[in-house]
């Protein structure tokens, strides 16, 4: 097995993929290497790649202008940015910077969706798994919304 | 004739000794006891303001520091508020200690994971003196906490000193944040599947917002604790302290007594009833 298709493999996001579809992605995976304070991306910009974290932290930011980032929550080892590629218009819908070193693998999302296309065994399991993932950041953001630590008047 | 009250009912005036304001509305205030004041972690107090009201509030300090009384406070109401603002040499009555605790000794010999939110840490902090003054009995042992920002972050100080330990993992995560804030963002129920405890031989503590436990719970039984291990600290207002007033029935407990401390099997039944 070549070693960006063990990388891939072996990320907690692809935990129990099948050896054919680890070659497919990895043939349009690269490795990725950010510097403290870096941006993955920005708002705004062509979802053309998505990550797969693999050391590091990266806090995902919304800005407004004249003041200072918010950071919206925070993605660790093992966690994936994000699911913009995935469907149109293809586009971030906020920033994510690097807080320390980060490595991750950029999965080439043009590549994948032409892959996933020709092969929808490879589009589903995909499908699963991003839905997933994204249904627990939206469980946890919900939870972020409710404010549960607020004063509460007696 | 005349009975003489029954010694659980009388408020023993105490002096507050030292104050520390944990933040704009939180304080921590500490009592003097005249005896050596003994009780078991996950216990409270019902503090009595004169001419105020009684409000059953955790005990936070160290249970092995018997010539102190710790408690944290949130300015919420009429007698909190009244508490939170208390100032050195004041008199305070104080009935207690009150309620279950957290099994400490039952869980000997099991990883402790420690779950807190918001104040919810309070009532923890003296099962983590124990734990941590007895480290050699158990396993692995977590904390993970989380707060509405990096300023609301209780016993800050505190928590930078556990975390300097090399046997306790401590994770704490925010709602949110400015970019300057190191730290996680995120809900606490999400640093779960990241830590690493022996499912089968792990003892759970939690206590914080009712919402969060609820969520805290589900991702502990994720990772494959039994009810049977979780166990929670409920708040709802309480009177008597005794459950003799019924003014904090659960179903068919009484947090005042049979709580604050449940296992979770015990309560899961009514843990998801709206109404109750």
């Amino acid at each position: 097995m070549e070693g960006l298709e063990r990388i891939v493999l072996e990320h907690p996001f692809f935990a129990g993929l099948g050896p054919e579809f680890g070659a497919a992605i990895s043939g349009c995976a690269r490795n990725l290497r950010f510097a403290a304070g870096e941006y993955l991306f920005r708002e705004d910009e062509p979802a053309n790649e998505f990550y797969l974290i693999r050391h590091g932290t990266v806090a995902l930011e919304l800005h407004a202008p004249a003041q200072p980032a918010i950071v919206i929550t925070t993605l660790r080892e093992g966690d994936i940015l994000d699911a913009a590629w995935l469907v149109p218009p293809y586009r971030w819908a906020f920033d994510a910077r690097a807080t320390g070193l980060v490595r991750a693998l950029g999965v080439n999302a043009r590549c994948l969706r032409d892959k996933c296309e020709a092969d929808h065994d490879l589009g589903y399991e995909l499908m699963k798994r991003f839905v997933s993932a994204m249904g627990e950041r939206l469980h946890a953001t919900r939870l972020q919304v409710l404010d549960v630590y607020r004063p509460q008047r007696a | 004739m005349t009975t003489a009250p029954e010694s659980w009912a009388v408020p023993q005036p105490l002096r507050v000794t030292r104050v520390r304001r944990e933040s704009s509305d939180i304080a921590t205030f500490y009592l003097t006891p005249a005896s050596p004041f003994a009780f078991a972690a996950g216990q409270f107090n019902m503090l009595y303001v004169f001419g105020r009201g009684e409000v059953a509030i955790s005990i936070s300090g160290d249970p092995g520091e018997e010539d102190r009384i710790v408690h944290t406070v949130r300015a919420v109401g009429a007698v909190s508020g009244a508490l939170a603002q208390l100032r050195r040499s004041a008199v305070v009555g104080m009935r207690g200690p009150f309620g279950s605790s957290w099994p400490l000794a039952q869980a000997e010999g099991s990883d402790i994971v420690i779950v807190a939110g918001g104040l919810g840490l309070a009532p923890l902090r003296p099962a983590i003196y124990r734990v941590l003054a007895h480290r050699q009995h158990y396993g692995r042992v977590a904390l993970l906490y989380g707060a509405r920002g990096p300023a609301d972050i209780l016993y800050q100080r505190e928590l930078e000193t556990w975390r300097r330990r090399l046997d306790v993992e401590i994770e704490v995560i925010v709602d949110h944040a400015g970019a300057d804030w190191h730290g996680n963002v995120g809900v606490v129920p999400a640093l779960i599947p990241r830590m690493s405890f022996d499912p089968q031989h792990t003892v759970a503590l939690v206590c914080g917002p009712e919402i969060m436990m609820r969520f805290t719970v589900a991702a502990l039984r994720d990772r494959g604790l039994a009810a049977e291990q979780i166990y929670l600290s409920m708040e709802r207002d309480m009177k008597c302290a005794v459950g003799l007033c019924g003014r904090c029935q659960f179903g068919p407990a009484f947090v005042c007594r049979d709580g604050p401390v449940f296992r979770y099997d015990r309560i899961a039944p009514m843990f998801g009833i709206r109404e109750i």
